[in-house]
């Protein structure tokens, strides 16, 4: 429960205007909590008298806690492809590793697996756990979630880190439960309290408007989905000396109960916009399905993805995969390009922690251009076709 | 078919804009809402208890305020209508959740379905639908568009994937997270809003579901939120000036310093 001590509350308000739930309010100078208290705790951090709290039980540590040592990344690996955000992770994994002085170890589940392993070592693991098994040939939350469980029981790392990919976050949370420890959601941020070994775990909350640190104070491992994009991986090191252990799982661990029929790749104007560099944007401001052909071209001669607003995958002139924001996907490329896109909270989100924001715009006070690095306040259909002339022609000359 | 709906009222954050003086939320107006993934998982589950016959449960953790979503879930065509609220629940992570949404689904009864919204939009963290299916022992899939067909306890379905998608065949029950690319959620009718004033709804507190108090809310959690704050706010914003020739011109140098 939010304690709220009334002899030191001032009334100031502070609290109701941090609060996201409405759950506080100051009535007759005194802040009062109502049902809807989440007790997130943002108050109680934005009271500057001191006159909020929240008491917690003091839980009793997990029995083997101590014996839990060493980083553990998930390779992600699909369709003959080491996913780019696992050398990320090993690359944030080998940095948290070196801080604790310990291992880094890499987890890497598939068929036909071929060197694939040499390669996680190169890029900063000491020890890649290998099952390579047809079993594992398709993704079945399933047969991952019960090798890389076991995997991680038998090694017991202090962290296990994944990607917040499809795959992770699908698979991951259902090993955390099953390990029964904390799994803290999509990551932008890590970082080790040595005093204590814990891993500060920060991510953006309420749609990327607060970010919240988070720990894992009872329980081993700490887990967490790392956002793709964020961290920075290690140059390639062909010389970087690791163990490449072959795992044996049990075989009714490899058993699934959800069957994959068939898996089908769309890559059509590069779909997965989440691992591009460049990303030329379309919203409610190209009118129709045909302004798009503007945004392919300026994406093509940038050799970029094409994304898209809610407002234009909403009117269908471009399918959801392309879709940025909060209930799209979430980018981080070096250049992110917005035209005809007004800037709602919910695409806001999905893209603001790109490097460089371009926004074009007719509308001068249109919150895109709260965000953006670069402005041009113009008409799209004039400034996009000229953009992509020059874009083409300096690259010819 | 029996299916269990999971659904959450949040924040709505469609209308909100960030204050570029403060870098925070303009709260002025925010409504609470059911979280938009939720709906489609609602249509997907009215869907399949049109097609195949059944019944539609929606089931809330959450405020006593919760019961405005489970009332706009029964007018959307719920069937039963469950809220599972307890201020010991409070300060839940998705450990503590799923624990509760567990207990909760037990005490319901049996299910061949349990469909969830990929994600909540407040806290975003994808985890309640695949920790919940540990928990009761069920395979689970998330991120479906499609559902195909289901015939003889056994479900056809597309799961999205990074990379284009997965055509599944499941064995229920089982445990779904749905895309918005799923459905398009229907309006609620007026036979339902009749339907939805007079529904009532059933309660159930930690005591009601058999809950551990050690499990449950803050005092369960396995995770701790110890600092909470406003992200930095971006760094110089340029807006070019001059003709439209002038502007891109400006803006092509820009480009080539950056790569």
């Amino acid at each position: 429960m939010l304690q709220i001590n009334i002899d030191a509350c001032i009334g100031c308000g502070l609290c109701e205007e941090e609060c996201t739930y409405e759950a506080i309010s100051v009535v007759d100078g005194i802040a009062e909590v109502n049902d809807k208290c989440t007790l997130c705790g943002s108050c109680v951090d934005v009271c500057e008298v001191e006159a909020l709290h929240i008491e917690r039980e003091e839980k009793q540590v997990q029995s083997d806690f101590g014996d839990w040592s060493g980083v553990c990344v998930f390779a992600e690996h699909r369709n003959g492809r080491i996913a780019p955000v696992t050398f990320e992770l090993l690359g944030i994994g080998r940095q948290l590793a070196d801080d604790l002085e310990v291992k880094l170890s890499a987890v890497l589940l598939g068929s036909d697996l071929s060197d694939k392993a040499s390669k996680l070592i190169a890029f900063g693991a000491d020890t890649v756990y290998q099952v390579d098994d047809t079993a594992l040939e398709d993704f079945t939350d399933d047969a991952y979630g019960n090798v890389f469980e076991d995997i991680v029981r038998e090694h017991k790392p202090e962290i296990v880190l994944a990607g917040a990919t499809a795959i992770g976050r699908s698979f991951i949370p259902q090993v955390a439960t099953a390990l029964e420890t904390g799994l803290t959601a999509d990551c932008t941020e890590l970082a080790i309290r040595k005093e204590d070994r814990t891993l500060l775990q920060t991510r953006p909350a309420f749609g990327g408007n607060v970010m919240a640190t988070i720990e894992c104070p009872y329980s081993r491992p700490q887990m967490a989905t790392v956002r793709p994009m964020v961290m920075k991986s290690l140059p390639e090191d062909q010389g970087r000396k690791g163990e490449i252990i072959s795992y044996t799982p049990k075989p009714e661990r490899l058993q699934s109960r959800v069957k994959v029929l068939n898996s089908v790749k769309e890559d059509r104007d590069q779909i997965n916009i989440t691992e591009a560099e460049i990303i030329v944007s379309g919203g409610r401001g190209l009118d129709d399905e045909k302004g798009f052909a503007l945004i392919r071209e300026l994406a093509d001669a940038l050799g970029g993805a094409v994304g898209a607003s809610r407002a234009a995958v909403d009117s269908e002139w471009i399918p959801y995969p392309h879709q940025v924001g909060q209930t799209g996907k979430t980018v981080c490329p070096k250049l992110y390009i917005a035209c005809g896109i007004s800037g709602a909270i919910q695409h806001i989100v999905g893209m603001q922690s790109s490097d460089m924001i371009v926004a074009i715009n007719k509308d001068p006070d249109a919150p895109i251009f709260d965000v953006a690095t670069c402005g041009i306040v113009g008409d799209l259909f004039e400034v996009v076709p000229m953009l992509t002339e020059k874009i083409k022609e300096r690259k010819t000359s | 078919m029996n299916i269990i709906v999971c659904v959450k009222q949040v924040p709505d954050a469609k209308d909100v804009r960030l204050d570029p003086k403060t870098n925070t939320l303009s709260r002025e107006g925010v409504e609470s809402i059911m979280n938009p993934y939720d709906r489609h998982a609602l249509e997907a589950a009215v869907q399949l208890k049109e097609n195949y016959g059944g019944t539609v449960t929606v089931v809330s953790m959450g405020p006593p305020q919760a019961e405005e979503v489970l009332r706009e879930a029964v007018s959307c065509g719920a069937d039963e209508a469950v809220l599972v609220s307890d201020r010991a629940f409070a300060g839940a992570d998705t450990w503590a959740t799923t624990y509760t949404l567990m207990k909760a689904i037990k005490k319901i009864g049996t299910f061949d379905l349990i469909i969830c919204g990929k994600q909540a939009i407040d806290g975003d963290t994808a985890q309640v639908g695949p920790g919940l299916a540990h928990r009761l022992n069920i395979p689970f899939v998330t991120c479906i568009r499609n559902i195909t067909n289901c015939e003889d306890s056994l479900l056809k379905a597309e799961r999205l994937m990074d990379d284009g998608y997965d055509v599944l065949e499941i064995q229920l029950p089982a445990l779904l997270t749905v895309v918005k690319d799923i459905n398009e959620p229907r309006v609620p009718s007026l036979k339902g809003k009749m339907k939805a004033k007079k529904i009532s709804i059933t309660s159930m507190s930690a005591e009601d579901i058999g809950a551990n108090p050690e499990q449950i809310g803050l005092n369960g959690s396995t995770t701790q939120v110890v600092r909470v704050f406003s992200p930095e706010p971006r760094g110089e914003k340029t807006m070019l000036t001059g003709s439209v020739a002038e502007q891109v011109e400006q803006l092509i140098e820009k480009l080539e310093a950056i790569q």
